[in-house]
């Protein structure tokens, strides 16, 4: 590492990307080797000696208490005390100071958890720069932004990197590594493959991560659609906090052939399914499948009938982390044979059936009875989807069903999805990632403010569905400069910066109170920064 | 399928295998690759106490808390007996007489505690050489005194340990064995039926009560979201004060008694001695309740490993969120669990109205729903665990009665010295410590140094029966 890089660090989940900066940064203890700073070995065994020698880091979870103001998490650990008390407004100084001069700008006295995720992680980054680093260690800090904070976030790392940090940047994205590292690295189960600038092409570095060629296009013929599966109409459903999320969608997903939903997460997407699958109450509207009224089943119902369901997080409603990879291979089947009955299960049934599932689905696990929370994320993934997809499938709901997965990964997946699709099921497709959506969609469907706002075929350019997922149908299309910009925003991470203006509280959801608390704090607070926001930090950078 | 990973030469795993080094990571990644906004799972209580229970504790660490609560006990002893204590002013003119001294005490006590729980070797020789007429039954008075005291205790840990492994945190065993055990010795002596009729519907009236009493917190927690360990303790009140009033009753108290107590239960629905029908005149009070409260935890180990409805409990437990996903009805696993439990801690009351007591007095469950926490919790909340836990705790209770009595320490050179009784309540206090060092595994691991096991973590055994 030289002083003044960003320095990516690409690689497959569980390649060691986090376990590497884990052990730099001294919460695990290297079984050999050595570390060099400024030339000479020093040895770590705690986060306390890393900031003592200037590296910091963020974590992919925050480290900050919820319930405490961004001055006292900022200070909590290396607390300014004038006597015996705590010295707030020392505190609160240094906070300010720190967040303007690298153009991070945050409340000093705003509660945590009332912030959205994207300033959260500007107060872990201030947090670390109050204890004066030379190195940040950002782990995927973009794996929970939207794509509007994700690019104020390159922008910040490039103002860092002007003012003479060095900066290691973990992802597996490959366009943010492309937009903003000054050298890649990339890991591959555990060790260094090579380096590379961030001129090579994108398909040069993923076949570095993954070890051969991959396709990031899934090869499939044209649809064959049949009859309609599912059919939505005038559908209405409330958030958790009661608010309109979905409001009045009416979608047909036809056997044979792969809907997309594109859009920005948080625009009604998760309620959409959610009601779809018996999860969430529907207020109005029908829910049909096969043309029968289905508004009122439960969710047992749905996965009887055949209905098979990706959740968009599978963590909290995907897997049991604590239950071994057979077991979770059978959480929606175990009370029908051969896997169980009403009364028992038949283990030798489900740990035979976890065999043979791990096998086709190649989920890279020791054994059937390893707990899955062990496995990497893409593998974690593919436990879900062979569950899902071993069963004969009517329709299958895929809510992100490649979130924070790994190239290779990807790939199996949505070939998976197109197999499923084949094979005569309905696939309705719902992600934030619109180049899955292209992928993998016969028609796609953007959703913005819990509408459906136009249904485009495949072939649709890109930027005619950046913009409509930002809310511009071709009637009220603004200026083109602007409507550019914000297409890029909305569309991709490498886009230019702040779209925020033209996205003015997109949505009451988590996602849109990310980006109407971006917007404000978003423009550059010297003033300087023009409709155009990115000027603002970046002028600095330049 | 044709789309096979690279096969690495050799197809090793590497170390970015999942359960190697990139253990932690890899379970904090997808978290955080979640939605935007933060939905990590939030562990309960209970979900939280038990990750803490079984990452740390092994059986080695089991041992040696009670080895470390045998060692404060030890101290505690020396400290209370007025004679070893003054002993220990001479320490420096007379340590062999200190020590001596102290061993005295702390042999007789603990030979004590053996021989009141498990078997006195003399007894057992004087049987064997036929002298004095002992019996054989005078030899197994100590294990029946420990099964007597570990029955009650093991259907309380069992009624503990099954919800835990749902998420919830039952602190009502106390209520529902007041529940089932005043339910066990009503239907015994109202209906007065003839053995075994009398005493198998006893205890199918006191699963049934205490069942229900835990299905009120069941399904108030499912309905209303109401916290169990709240309602737990709300309905423990409400069981002990219902006893108060009830046994005063007219046609429950006994009408030849001015305290409060209820008439016997008769014969008939009082539990068989497993020892014969002899045996219950010559002391041996162990009853049929052992042999239920094994059978309670054998079919409780079924369930967890190999029942549907174990699965789903278990699966609730943990991620309630995703097995609601997965088409399970979490409300009524809950409600469910809460009612099994309940009836377990009923059948720890029944077993005690109608196995030891005989009657029904306001504390005839004694303190069984509480101490049933701390079984659960000694044996790692597991079926066979809280077996063992409930056997230890059993012999503790027998054992301590017996370490009351004191007896005569025998030196080499022949002489004799007389060593006084150690009070019951440090025997509470003995047991208290094992839990405390159970539950505080970071602590004895400390102590001893002893290191975390990689795979404690990663092994899925734990998440069986």
């Amino acid at each position: 590492m030289e002083p003044s890089e960003i320095h990516a660090l690409l690689g497959e989940n569980g390649a060691g990307k986090s376990t590497l900066m884990n052990v730099l940064y001294g919460l695990l203890q290297p079984d050999e080797g050595e570390i060099l700073i400024d030339g000479r070995p020093v040895k770590i065994k705690g986060p306390s000696d890393a900031i003592g020698i200037g590296i910091g880091m963020v974590h992919q979870h925050f480290m900050l208490v919820p319930v405490f103001s961004v001055t006292d998490n900022v200070m909590l650990g290396a607390e300014h005390v004038r006597g015996p008390f705590l010295d707030h407004d020392k505190a609160s100084k240094l906070v300010l100071e720190v967040s303007q001069r690298y153009g991070l700008p945050v409340d000093p006295d705003a509660i945590v958890e009332d912030l959205p995720i994207g300033v959260q992680q500007r107060v872990e980054i201030v947090k670390a720069l109050t204890r004066d680093v030379d190195l940040l260690i950002l782990d995927e800090p973009t794996a929970v932004l939207t794509p509007q904070e994700t690019d104020e976030l390159l922008e910040v790392m490039r103002g860092l990197k002007a003012a003479g940090k060095s900066i290691v940047f973990i992802t597996h994205k490959l366009r943010e590594v492309k937009a903003v590292a000054d050298l890649i690295t990339v890991i591959r189960r555990g060790k260094t493959v090579g380096t590379a600038p961030p001129s090579a092409p994108e398909s040069e570095l993923a076949d570095m991560m993954v070890g051969r060629s991959v396709l990031l296009r899934v090869e499939k013929e044209a649809a064959q659609p049949a009859g309609s599966v599912l059919g939505l109409s005038q559908l209405v459903v409330a958030d958790d906090r009661g608010l309109q999320a979905v409001a009045g969608v009416d979608l047909e997903v036809r056997a044979g052939e792969v809907v997309g939903v594109a859009g920005v997460q948080g625009n009604g997407q998760t309620e959409l399914v959610e009601a779809i699958m018996g999860l969430r109450p529907v207020a109005s509207g029908t829910v049909t499948l096969d043309g029968a009224v289905v508004n009122a089943w439960s969710t047992r119902q749905f996965l009887d009938a055949g209905v098979g369901y990706i959740p968009e997080d599978r963590a909290v409603d995907g897997l049991i982390r604590e239950f071994s990879v057979a077991e979770n291979l059978v959480l929606d089947v175990y009370h029908q044979k051969p896997y169980g009955s009403k009364f028992s299960l038949n283990p030798d049934a489900i740990n035979s059936g976890a065999t043979e599932k791990i096998d086709k689905f190649d989920i890279r696990t020791r054994t059937a009875g390893y707990a899955v929370g062990t496995l990497s994320g893409g593998n974690q993934q593919k436990v879900i989807v062979a569950r899902e997809m071993s069963r004969r499938l009517k329709l299958l709901v895929a809510a992100q069903p490649t979130r924070g997965v790994d190239v290779g990964s990807i790939e199996f997946i949505h070939k998976q999805i197109i197999a499923e699709r084949d094979a005569g099921a309905a696939v309705l497709v719902v992600s934030s990632e619109l180049d899955e959506v292209l992928s993998l969609a016969d028609r796609i469907a953007v959703m913005y403010r819990g509408k459906i706002l136009a249904i485009v075929g495949p072939d649709t350019p890109r930027e005619e569905i950046g913009l409509l997922m930002a809310g511009i149908t071709s009637g009220t299309a603004p200026e083109s400069a602007f409507a550019a910009s914000m297409e890029e925003a909305a569309a991709g991470p490498a886009g230019v910066a702040l779209a925020d203006e033209a996205l003015p509280h997109v949505h009451p959801t988590a996602g849109a109170d990310t980006e109407s608390g971006g917007a404000p704090e978003g423009s550059d607070p010297d003033g300087s920064g023009g409709p155009d926001g990115s000027e603002g930090p970046e002028g600095k950078a330049a | 399928m044709s789309e096979q990973p690279p096969v690495e030469p050799g197809g090793l795993p590497g170390p970015d295998e999942p359960g190697a080094a990139a253990e932690p990571k890899a379970v904090k990644s997808h978290k955080a690759e979640g939605k935007g906004a933060h939905r990590d799972p939030k562990p309960t209580l209970a979900q939280a106490f038990l990750k803490e229970l079984w990452a740390d504790n092994t059986f080695t660490v089991t041992l040696l808390a009670i080895l470390l609560a045998g060692l404060v006990a030890a101290l505690l002893m020396v400290l209370g007996d007025a004679a070893t204590r003054q002993q220990w002013a001479y320490l420096f003119y007379q340590p062999g007489t200190t020590l001596q001294a102290t061993w005295d005490l702390l042999s007789v006590s603990f030979g004590n505690l053996f021989k009141g729980s498990i078997v006195d070797p003399d007894t057992f020789t004087r049987w064997m050489y036929g002298m004095d007429g002992i019996t054989w039954q005078r030899v197994l008075y100590p294990i029946s005194e420990t099964l007597t005291f570990a029955a009650p205790l093991i259907f309380t840990g069992l009624a503990v340990a099954l919800p835990f492994r749902a998420g919830l945190f039952n602190i009502g065993g106390q209520g529902q064995a007041i529940m089932g055990a005043l339910a066990g010795a009503t239907v015994g002596f109202a209906l007065g039926l003839p053995a075994p009729l009398g005493w198998i519907a006893a205890t199918i009236a006191g699963a049934l009560l205490g069942g229900l009493w835990g299905y009120i917190v069941g399904i108030l927690k499912a309905r209303t979201g109401a916290h169990e360990v709240i309602l737990t303790i709300m309905l423990n009140y409400i069981a002990l004060y219902f006893l108060s009033w009830f046994i005063l009753q007219k046609g429950v108290k006994d009408p030849n008694r001015s305290d409060a107590i209820s008439k016997p239960v008769p014969s008939g629905s009082l539990y068989p001695k497993i020892f014969g029908p002899t045996a219950s005149e010559s002391g041996l009070r162990a009853s049929l309740a052992i042999v239920l409260a094994i059978l309670a935890a054998a079919a409780m180990a079924w369930l967890l490993r190999r029942g549907t409805f174990g699965f789903e409990l278990r699966a609730v437990g943990y991620n309630p969120d995703a097995a609601r996903t997965a088409g399970m009805k979490v409300g009524a696993t809950l409600a469910l669990t809460m009612a099994l439990s309940g009836a377990l801690a009923g059948l720890g009351g029944t077993t005690m109205a109608i196995g030891t007591a005989g009657v029904l007095t306001v504390d005839v469950v004694g303190q069984i729903g509480f101490n049933g926490i701390l079984v659960a919790l000694l044996g790692r909340v597991k079926p066979w665990g809280v077996v063992w836990a409930g056997l230890l705790y059993g012999a503790l209770q027998a054992g301590g009665n017996k370490m009351q009595t004191g007896g005569v320490a025998v030196h080499a050179d022949g002489t004799t010295v007389i060593v006084a009784g150690v009070s019951v309540e440090l025997v509470g206090v003995i047991q208290a410590l094992i839990v405390i060092f159970v539950a505080a595994p970071l602590l004895v691991r400390a102590i001893f140094k002893l290191r975390r096991s990689p795979s404690a973590a990663a092994t899925v055994g734990l998440a069986k029966g």
